[in-house]
């Protein structure tokens, strides 16, 4: 019996040691490290939770909670709806039901650094060429003020994630079944009746996955952030994950930044733990 | 069956999907004109066809080199999350102490985990050891990435029956035997999305890299990208013939195993 669980043992082992080594030991030495003066290189003194109290008076670090916070519930609200939409399109008999799905998926395999460079030249410059044609002037100088930053990352996102959340919902929407749907459109049901009364309910779980799922990635957004506004302009649109790099690698405040990367983990967390907490509550309910 | 409801549907979409690729179309566009062009106007097709800023985008981004840094990293990374989540995936599924249940919860908790929070003292006990290199970032990514890896590879290992490996037992067969020969081929379904969901993050990871592989001559795509774009960034059209060759290998790969990735991503996600 021994014999066979060591064999076990050197299965597990390789797998255990990364996890370990990349995340068990980092987020440990991470927490220690958060109440202390660490620079980087040694700890002189354990300071407690002087950091702790000290980003709550952090008015960047404040102000990029309640940016990312605004950025995620509109971008959640924006990708779901289309999410669903394009979804309800794509699962309809159509000719170009595949090429559909090809095109509205196709964002998501491109890497985030990438689209925000491409939509840099969209706001920036194609706004502007498009503006002049139809003689608005709203479409001038995107991304150079906070607003336009703000909606031009809800933008991106909306057009990237839409169609990852659209796969989501296309995959409830086909588990439903087709003589279900039938049987209500003979008893009489139009089309609305029919997705309100019949579908919606059974694809009810996805709305779970796809809003926690959307929450998660919009919340810890950096590449786009990056690359798009770069948080500018004047830090209005940088993000909690661009803030806590800055501090750490522009600011080498390492030990404050690790405090906030703490921070940042507790709210993640707590996010993901009451996503959980709604799928078994859901289950027993059903 | 045809019905008339259908026709504004489709007509809807297709506009939609028009809508969806115009940022590629403005992209390719202006990245075959020159400065001046795309200084009048971005909206119209170029004058003349030229690929001059793609030779020039090629030459600067040091392309097949960059390409290849990025191949080979996510090629290993993929090898060694593969065989080591398989591995620890078909150990935990197979142990029927109360360790393993306990060691499986903590792959999975780890999931919760964001790069952000473990990302500083993580460079810099990489950095004590020397091993901000390509090989630790592979151990990086295998930490990282076998958390998903063996929460999927677990849940088909489930509805693998354990009489199958006792059969084999019987046979003669040891361990390593069973795994490999019998158990290792009948995952493959599972081992296409755990490839998939991989390369997607791996391949388009930017912040990893730039923190451990920053040197010249290593760069991966995104790496290079950001440099490249840093210093062209008054410079459309070279920049927009850079971001054009940087996602011609991703759209390649797409109409290759465009089935599977699709699969393998709604899969990934609803688990």
């Amino acid at each position: 019996m021994r014999k066979k669980d060591l064999t076990y043992w050197f299965f597990l082992f390789p797998a255990l040691l990364a996890l370990a080594v990349v995340v068990v030991a980092p987020l440990v030495v991470g927490v220690y490290y958060s109440f202390t003066d660490w620079n980087g290189i040694q700890v002189k003194e354990y300071v407690g939770f002087k950091h702790y109290i000290e980003l709550f008076h952090d008015k960047e670090f404040i102000n990029s909670l309640w940016f990312t916070t605004k950025f995620s519930i509109v971008s959640i609200i924006l990708i779901n709806t289309f999410g669903l939409s394009l979804a309800l399109i794509v699962t309809t008999k159509l000719k170009t039901n595949k090429i559909l799905r090809t095109i509205f998926f196709m964002p998501n395999l491109i890497g985030g650094l990438i689209l925000g460079f491409i939509w840099q030249f969209i706001f920036t410059k194609a706004f502007a060429s498009f503006g002049s044609i139809i003689g608005s002037e709203k479409l001038q100088g995107w991304l150079s003020t906070p607003e336009t930053g703000f909606w031009g990352l809800v933008i991106l996102m909306s057009w990237q994630m839409s169609g990852y959340i659209m796969v989501i919902y296309v995959s409830y929407l086909e588990g439903v079944s087709k003589e279900l749907v039938e049987a209500a459109e003979i008893d009489g049901a139009n089309v609305f009746q029919r997705f309100w009364y019949v579908v919606f309910p059974l694809v009810a779980p996805a709305f779970t996955v796809s809003l926690f799922l959307t929450l998660s990635n919009t919340f810890k957004l950096y590449d786009q952030n990056l690359s798009l506004t770069g948080g500018g302009p004047y830090n209005s649109t940088q993000m909690v994950a661009m803030e806590i790099f800055n501090t750490a690698f522009s600011q080498y405040n390492m030990a404050y930044a690790q405090a906030k990367a703490v921070i940042f983990f507790i709210i993640v967390a707590a996010i993901a733990l009451l996503q959980v907490y709604l799928n078994k509550k859901r289950e027993v309910e059903m | 069956m045809k019905k008339a409801y259908l026709i504004p549907i489709e007509i809807l979409g297709i506009l939609l999907a028009l809508i969806w690729l115009s940022p590629f179309y403005l992209m390719i566009v202006n990245s075959f004109k020159t400065k001046k062009e795309i200084f009048s106007d971005t909206l119209k097709p170029p004058s003349t066809f030229s690929f001059d800023n793609y030779i020039q985008a090629f030459k600067e981004l040091d392309f097949l080199r960059t390409f290849g840094n990025s191949l080979l990293i996510t090629i290993c990374s993929l090898v060694v999350i593969i065989v080591f989540s398989a591995m620890a995936a078909y150990a935990l599924s197979r142990m029927k102490s109360k360790v393993a249940t306990v060691i499986f919860f903590i792959f999975v908790a780890a999931m919760l985990i964001p790069f952000q929070s473990v990302m500083i003292p993580l460079v810099t006990i990489f950095g004590k050891f020397e091993m901000l290199n390509r090989f630790g970032i592979i151990i990086m990514y295998l930490g990282f990435g076998t958390s998903l890896s063996i929460f999927l590879y677990h849940g088909a290992l489930n509805s693998i029956p354990k009489s199958l490996d006792e059969a084999a037992t019987i046979d003669g067969a040891n361990r390593f035997q069973i795994f490999w020969h019998i158990i290792f081929p009948m995952l493959k379904p599972i081992t296409v999305t755990v490839a998939i969901l991989n390369t997607i993050w791996i391949w388009n990871d930017y912040l990893l890299p730039s923190l451990v592989i920053n040197q010249q001559g290593m760069e991966t795509i995104p790496l290079k990208m950001f440099f490249f774009f840093g210093e062209y960034t008054k410079q459309w059209h070279l920049a927009l013939a850079g971001l054009t060759l940087a996602i011609i290998p991703v759209i390649v790969g797409y109409f290759i195993a465009q089935r599977e990735i699709i699969k393998g991503v709604s899969e990934g996600a609803v688990k």
